[in-house]
């Protein structure tokens, strides 16, 4: 597969090491009344959809960035590709 | 008899003869012979034996899809099973014998499988060799296994290299027949940058196989100019001897390109092949068709062929497969190889065509019928033929070309999971709309069969290619050729045929299938799996198709209803040397070498792997004959004077910023705010599950400036980690991460004169005193006069104990003045077993123990895990399962008797009850011998281990036999109230 870094362009998936579910980046309140819950859902329930997921990839032969690449599990189209970072923030993650 | 069966013409080069040698015996062929052809020339049909029933078998194809012709090619460690004679290149000195045979090939024994064919039948082995069970594997499985089977390996190390490499592309154009050159040679013209390749050693595909003129140009020798140019053309790579073995995703092929293959031994230098990853925008699939045999009895003796194998042989090889060839279709195509035979003067005993309406001939005889029966046990001698009629009628002959049709060759179109659609007017599948990204398939790979067509549809789409990827380019004026329209009647199998063969080199038969059918077997995947049809080296290439549509007919179906299985790379058999490339012996992973790795060499250390790193492992010294006297006078030396240890290999990540201090009280469980510059503290981290992850130290150098150490095999997942806190969990948090693991050299210098020792190296106005530099502290100092470093008094060993660390091009030289100025007190190297039994005399945990299944309560450390901050997995870990009574808690463990041992991997069980898993207290995770205690020391996990200290019980191992008393002690074997280590 080629994803296309928005820094470095069309770069092969050969150098990248796959995590898992964007929703990862939702870590929940650790002060929260149900972050018990909350961390367990977190940790443990991931959705493994046959089609379009958001995906955690870290580009660990080149730039070292987290990216979410919105890929297609079932034909492994990819229709885009984001850094981690500004994914995290439009979630609400800046401080 | 030499070369016998050789005829005028063909593109072979006359002025070069090779000898070689086919069971032992020798022949001569020609420059441009494949081994199949030189063997047909020289009269050679027999080749080899089947798989199951040992029948004799010949060739049956003139390229890579055969199933019959396999040989081992060469001898001694260069001998590689397997190989077709179809497309072996002869070459001079060539050796190639035949396979899967007892005895000679005229008189396999193991043929006797033939008489017993009713008892061989598919699902024999499931059904006949499952009792009793233990038989399988002593007696059942070597007597099949040396029975069926293919060729024989050397058992010898590869001596070729293999390399890897990779290409970019415009447009790859895969195939070198009439679509795939008219496709290159306008995309050639247009400037775009090409790869053209193909499988043969000569480019034109089926054009070097025919008769046809192009305008006035034979059909070769117009391939030959369009191949010239496209060589004059410096933005077109030609690869010949290439096959394309994979689709992937996103325009991305794999390639296996034949360098030294065609040669007797590689040219030096030279890889025997290599394995190519193209990176292309477009594709142009333009694979052709590969024809496809009928079904009837007797259908496998050696002479009998496909129709377009024979016409391929007496066309480009100039060889006739016999004298007396009938011919056997239900197409036009099968009439076409009559007439070129008749044309170059071979005898054509009859054509059988099942057509009523069948082209007839003024120059050979043409039979409306069916061909019901052979007869030649080690070469065809007659044809049985029964007639529209009835009437059952004979022809003697020595070679039968069979022709039922021609199947796209649309195995690419699918590795993306792609699906073939069928299409009644050609009898045949073709390729489907699910194409992988930016292919597109021209010519007979897309059921366009006439010659005219394959051009015109070649020079189509590669404008259109183009076009998508905006390059401009104009379609190339078409020659005059060929432009026949398809005629066929499907006709798969002879009815009431029964050992016909379908699959010829996985002995499949129609009534295997029938069978399969008859035992409910009869989705395709079922029908594979269940017959082995289409699983041999071939891939079904000529059988897939027969076996489906008998199939399709039992089952009252279609054969677009009945599908296909599914097509996976690689195309062709693809050796393991070119998937490995370099990678191998030495060279398997990449090997990372510690800066005192020359130094320890010159002293005969052992060396262990860790990760990629090469670690001493321990240092003998003359007179050491067991690595054990190393290893406790390592220990001793470190306990009562002083060691040094190459600890380079741990993880260090430099972490800067204004947050750092609350960046790094997110990654660890304990505290780090608060910490003092000039500190270390030892750090553990927790995954967010509440498990262990990795521990180590850290040191704050500064406000904003901390170095992590992490274990030497967690280095890359630590800082994968913490990037992803950084990253995705606190984005805007002012902290920056780097690994410098490689930046700095480090040396532990452990033992009671470590001080003094350091004294000596570490420039003077660095106080080394306790009071100055107290244990747990860090400064940036100078050694040896200027030189930068960073000093940790930390300590694995549980002694005063130093890490001392400076840029790595000076590891060398100090690790050599540490040995030298530390003579006056025996300095002693120790290895990673010292650097072992130290931790365990200490109880300090380590890999074994952060074993991915513990918590920071299972190593004793609960109570470091703060619960007045957020820190990743400080949640989870208070989960109620992970905190129950009954967890299990490190603890340590010593044999009553001193002279036994202790093993890791060991369980615990009380000293009275049964020895179960029911019953199972815990488990030992390191072992050694205390060399500074005299006898075996452990840690391990016992359940509730903190309250049972001073107990007896039993450990055990039943794999082993082995049942010691031990009491269970404090982990903390040597000095446990760290005195030594605050000295």
């Amino acid at each position: 597969m080629i994803i296309n870094h928005p820094l470095l362009g069309p770069r092969d998936s050969a150098e990248f090491i796959y995590l898992g579910d964007a929703k990862l980046i939702d870590r929940p309140n650790w002060q929260a009344p149900t972050a018990a819950k909350d961390f367990y859902e977190y940790a443990y329930l991931r959705d493994n959809p046959a089609g379009w997921h958001d995906e955690l990839w870290f580009h660990e032969a080149g730039d070292r960035s987290w990216l979410v690449v919105t890929r297609n599990t079932l034909t492994h189209e990819i229709s885009n590709v984001a850094l981690a970072r500004d994914v995290a923030r439009l979630r609400g993650r800046s401080k | 008899m030499n070369q016998v069966n050789r005829l005028k013409g063909g593109q072979i080069d006359r002025s070069v003869t090779h000898r070689f040698k086919f069971d032992g015996k020798t022949f001569e062929g020609h420059q441009g012979d494949t081994l199949a052809s030189a063997l047909l020339a020289n009269g050679v049909r027999l080749m080899g034996r089947s798989f199951k029933y040992h029948r004799p078998r010949g060739v049956l194809t003139a390229g890579s899809e055969e199933p019959n012709a396999l040989v081992e090619l060469r001898n001694g460690a260069r001998q590689e099973p397997n190989s077709r004679a179809t497309t072996i290149e002869l070459f001079d000195g060539l050796l190639a014998k035949s396979q899967n045979r007892l005895g000679p090939l005229k008189y396999d024994l193991l043929a006797i499988n033939d008489r017993f064919s009713n008892f061989l039948t598919a699902g024999f082995y499931y059904k006949t060799f499952m009792w009793p069970a233990a038989f399988w594997e002593k007696v059942y499985e070597p007597i099949i296994r040396r029975a069926a089977g293919l060729g024989s390996l050397s058992q010898l190390d590869d001596p070729d290299v293999y390399d890897k490499g990779f290409l970019y592309c415009d447009l790859l154009v895969i195939g070198a027949g009439p679509a795939g050159l008219a496709a290159a040679l306008t995309a050639g013209r247009s400037g775009a940058e090409v790869i053209l390749a193909d499988e043969d050693f000569r480019m034109g595909g089926r054009l070097n196989c025919e008769s046809l003129t192009l305008d006035d140009q034979s059909a070769p020798a117009w391939a030959d100019d369009v191949v010239a140019e496209l060589k004059s053309l410096p933005n077109v790579r030609v690869m010949h001897r290439t096959t394309i073995i994979g689709a992937f995703d996103h325009g991305i092929y794999g390639a296996v390109e034949r360098i030294s293959d065609h040669l007797i031994v590689p040219d030096l230098g030279k890889p025997r092949q290599i394995l190519w990853r193209i990176y292309t925008k477009r594709t142009i699939l333009a694979t052709g068709a590969i024809e496809r045999p009928i079904a009837f009895e007797n259908n496998d003796r050696p002479g009998i062929m496909l129709a377009s194998a024979i016409r391929t042989y007496a066309n480009r090889f100039a060889v006739a497969a016999n004298k007396k060839i009938v011919i056997f279709t239900n197409n036009d195509d099968g009439h076409r190889t009559a007439k070129d035979l008749h044309a170059m003067g071979v005898e054509v005993c009859g054509v059988i065509d099942v057509r009523a309406d069948a082209p007839r001939s003024l120059d050979y005889e043409v039979l409306h019928g069916q061909v019901v029966d052979t007869k030649g046990r080690l070469g065809l001698k007659q044809v049985k033929i029964r007639l529209e009629n009835g009437n059952i009628r004979s022809l003697d002959c020595g070679a039968l070309g069979v022709s039922g049709g021609w199947n796209p060759n649309v195995h690419l179109t699918c590795h993306q999971r792609g699906r073939p659609t069928w299409r009644d007017d050609i009898a045949a599948f073709v390729p489907g709309v699910d194409l992988p990204l930016g292919m597109s398939v021209a010519g007979a790979a897309s059921g366009i069969m006439s010659t005219t067509g394959a051009l015109q549809s070649g020079t189509d789409a590669a404008c259109a290619a183009l076009s998508v990827i905006g390059i401009k380019s104009r379609a190339i004026t078409i020659p005059q050729t060929e432009d026949a329209p398809v005629s066929i009647q499907p006709f798969w199998y002879v009815r009431g045929c029964r050992r016909a063969w379908i699959d010829l080199q996985n002995d499949v038969t129609v009534k295997d299938i029938q069978l399969s059918h008859q035992e409910g077997f009869r989705a395709v995947e079922h029908l594979k799996r269940y017959t082995t049809l289409g699983m041999a080296t071939d891939q079904g290439k000529t059988s897939n198709m027969g076996g489906l549509a008998i199939m399709a007919e039992l089952a009252g179906t279609s054969i677009p209803k009945a599908g296909t299985t599914i097509f996976r790379p690689p195309y062709t058999p693809t050796a393991i040397g070119v998937f490995a490339g370099r990678h191998r012996g030495q060279d398997f992973h990449p090997k990372r070498l510690t800066p005192s790795h020359k130094w320890a060499k010159e002293q005969g250390a052992a060396f262990v792997e860790v990760g990629n790193w090469m670690r001493a492992q321990w240092f003998p010294l003359a007179g050491e004959t067991k690595w054990r006297e190393s290893v406790d006078r390592e220990v001793l030396a470190v306990r009562t004077s002083v060691g040094v240890c190459d600890v380079t290999t741990l993880g260090k990540i430099d972490v800067q910023g204004a947050e750092a201090a609350e960046f790094l009280n997110k990654i660890y469980c304990n505290g780090f705010a608060k910490l003092a510059v000039g500190k270390c503290r030892y750090g553990l981290m927790l995954r967010e599950d509440g498990i262990a992850k990795d521990d180590g130290t850290a040191a704050r150098l500064a406000d904003d400036h901390f170095v992590v150490t992490t274990t030497t095999a967690n280095a890359l997942p630590v800082y994968r980690h913490m990037e992803f806190v950084r990253q995705c969990l606190f984005p805007d948090m002012d902290v920056q991460l780097i690994s410098t693991t490689e930046s700095w050299a480090q040396y532990a210098v452990a033992g009671p004169n470590s001080r003094a020792l350091l004294q000596k190296i570490i420039d003077p106005f660095t106080d080394l005193s306790n009071d100055a530099f107290p244990f747990m502290s860090c400064a940036n100092v100078t050694v040896c006069g200027g030189l930068r470093a960073r000093l940790f008094r930390i300590s694995f060993s549980g002694e005063l104990a130093y890490e001392l660390a400076v840029p790595t091009a000076y590891g060398d030289a100090l690790i050599r003045k540490i040995i030298a100025v530390g003579a006056e007190f025996n300095v002693t190297p120790y290895g990673t077993e010292a650097l072992g039994v130290l931790r365990i005399e200490k109880g300090h945990a380590a890999g074994n123990e952060l074993n991915g299944t513990t918590t920071a309560q299972n190593l004793g450390m609960g109570k470091l895990v703060s619960k007045t901050k957020d820190s990743i997995g400080s949640i989870l870990s208070e989960r109620a399962a992970l905190t129950a009574p009954g967890t299990l808690c490190q603890v340590g463990i010593k044999p009553l008797n001193p002279a036994d041992p202790v093993i890791a991997g060991a369980h615990l069980m009380n000293e009275k009850g049964p020895i179960d898993a029911a019953h199972d207290q815990g488990y030992v995770t390191s072992a050694c011998f205390s060399p500074n205690l005299g006898h075996a020391i452990a840690i391990g996990f016992l359940k509730d281990g903190d309250l049972r200290l001073g107990e007896k019980m039993r450990l055990v191992s039943p794999l082993t036999g082995i049942e010691t008393k031990i009491e269970i002690v404090s982990a903390h074997f040597i000095d446990p109230q760290g005195e030594r280590l605050r000295a």
